[in-house]
């Protein structure tokens, strides 16, 4: 059982919360040439670690509002909680972010999301 | 739905080492079974195999079995991070069945379910293969009306499967409340007859021995750390015990295959949760059957030993560590003990949780990928157990030809970019 703390109501059981899976994938934009490769990954390809893992939070049976996590899926260790449409701060958090394939990947490379975070 | 022929093969047992019989149990309990001989060797890898499987668990092993029993292919290997069966094999609650909606599915759990009436001979070992039944109850008027709409679609199909009324649910299961004013009531349910439990390490030992008999290393305690390719072709595994050459591998590691694709730079859809079951104190036998509510989230059966076995649903978050959060086996206990009320009189003995490998559509992946030499076998999440037989015949039939056979082919990939996903979300049932 984890206990979470809510950025918004303090700590509470994991039972109040919803996980809504990997934080931060892009969506890649429509003006590049989708193709069904790209869009696949996008849309069904996983980042499924063994270690820390950067994923979305909702504190449904509470506040109903959303946060992202920073848990290591072995130990269940929570490393950050950080707000929405931020990135992490901890070094294994920002590990994690670096660590993730779509980093690399084509549906991400094609995002405008891309573009801004290399400036 | 599409029928293959089911081929069980014709090298098995080549060397004519000594076969269990109620013979052999006799003869060896005159030497107080010291003198068993064992049931299959400790190998070590050589440096060169034609193909190598990665992961000694039911499906790795069956893999293995038919490759060499079928397709002759006996200078290869089964490789195993820890002992066999000891991931999800040796940790599902047993049940079989092949009463899917859809015609990709009822083919390949069909397929297996015909492997499953026979495995025993075909292994000699008794894998306790025992077609108790399994029966859905539906707890609503709209859930029943869609259960007989995929008990039509099943029977189509030629699948056995039967509406049942509570009436006759009670004949069948006399422990069972059928009370309307409870939480979930029993407002009917259908019937698989030809479903059941089979004995799940039994399973792996099997195959294991008979494998191993055909000539298959069998070597465990022996992790995978990397994959080696030339260009776009597999020459071998780096483990720890060194470098092994072949031009085949087939991964079938449940909820580590990410890890392995990672190696190879390849994207799979799947996500690492952990199922978590438990098991009460043996008592006298009281359940025949097996029992499922897909709208509470349960599924109850006896063991032979007399233990009552309970399963429920995955844990919300991914996860590596093979145990899962409490308020799982909470709220599949208050479902079994309102079903069961004499449940409420049983201590639980031990609970645990094992990663599978869930998958987008619910479905497998039994497929080719973009290196030439690597195949993978995976993405069976909740429900692989029952399809163990099915999926190794038809994996193998795909390592050894590269190509899938008409089974198997709707479980390729690709489907995640064509959109020909295979949905059993519902059409399984919550707890396949
Ligand atoms: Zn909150």
């Amino acid at each position: 059982m984890l206990k979470i703390k809510c950025p918004f109501c303090g700590v509470r059981d994991e039972s109040e919360f919803n996980c809504g899976g990997e934080a931060h994938i892009v969506r890649p934009t429509t003006d590049f040439k989708l193709t069904d490769k790209i869009f696949s990954e996008y849309l069904f390809m996983k980042y499924n670690p063994k270690g820390v893992f950067l994923e979305r939070w909702c504190h449904t049976s509470g506040c109903r509002r959303w946060f992202n996590l920073a848990r290591d899926t072995v130990s269940h260790e929570i490393i950050e909680i950080y707000p929405m449409g931020v990135f992490p701060k901890t070094v294994k958090g920002k590990k994690a972010y670096r660590a993730n394939w779509r980093r690399k990947s084509k549906s991400e490379a094609v995002s405008k999301h891309a573009k801004r975070t290399k400036k | 739905m599409a029928k293959l022929n089911i081929d069980r093969g014709t090298r098995a047992f080549a060397r004519k080492s000594k076969r269990y019989s109620i013979f052999s149990i006799a003869k060896n309990a005159a030497s107080y079974h010291q003198k068993w001989q064992q049931a299959w060797r400790h190998a070590e890898p050589k440096s060169t195999y034609d193909a190598v499987i990665i992961g000694g668990g039911g499906h790795g092993l069956a893999t293995a079995y038919y490759l060499a029993n079928i397709h002759g292919m006996t200078n290869i290997a089964v490789i195993e991070k820890g002992w066999l069966g000891g991931g999800n094999t040796g940790r599902n609650t047993t049940i079989i069945r092949s009463n899917y909606m859809w015609d990709e599915s009822a083919a390949i759990y069909e397929h297996a379910l015909k492997l499953w009436e026979g495995l025993s001979q075909d292994l000699n070992f008794n894998v306790m293969f025992s077609q108790r039944g399994v029966l859905t109850i539906s707890h609503s008027e709209h859930e029943l009306k869609g259960m007989s709409r995929r008990v039509h679609a099943i029977r189509l199909n030629g699948i056995d499967s039967d509406i049942l009324s509570p009436s006759e649910i009670k004949k069948l299961v006399p422990t069972i409340n059928i009370d309307p004013n409870i939480r979930y009531p029993v407002m009917g349910g259908f019937l698989q007859k030809r479903a059941g439990t089979a004995r799940h390490d039994a399973v792996a030992w099997g195959y294991a021995r008979a494998a191993d008999e055909l000539g298959v290393d069998i070597i465990q305690n022996c992790e995978v750390t990397g994959l080696r390719r030339n260009g776009n072709q597999i020459t071998g595994i780096q483990t720890t015990k060194g470098f092994v050459k072949t031009s085949k591998v087939g991964c079938v590691v449940a909820g580590h295959s990410s890890i392995i694709a990672d190696m190879a730079n390849i994207r799979l859809p799947i996500t690492s949760r952990p199922l978590q079951a438990i098991v009460s104190e043996p008592i006298k036998p009281i359940l025949d059957t097996v029992i499922m509510s897909n709208a509470v989230h349960m599924y109850i059966s006896q063991s032979d030993k007399g233990e009552m076995v309970l399963g429920a649903g995955v844990d919300k978050y991914n996860s590596y560590a093979q145990t899962g959060s409490w308020t799982i086996p909470e709220h599949m206990v208050a479902a079994a003990i309102d079903l069961f009320p004499f449940l409420s009189q049983l201590r639980m003995l031990r609970q645990w949780g094992g990663i599978v490998d869930t998958c987008p559509d619910a479905s497998p992946i039994i497929s080719r990928t973009d290196i030439k030499g690597l195949y993978f076998n995976c993405g069976w999440g909740t429900g692989g157990f029952k399809a163990t037989p099915g999926s190794g015949h038809v994996f193998a039939d795909l390592i050894a030809n590269d190509r899938p056979n008409p089974i198997a082919l709707p479980f390729g990939l690709k489907r995640f970019e064509t959109g020909y996903l295979i949905d059993e979300h519902g059409a399984a049932g919550v707890a396949h």
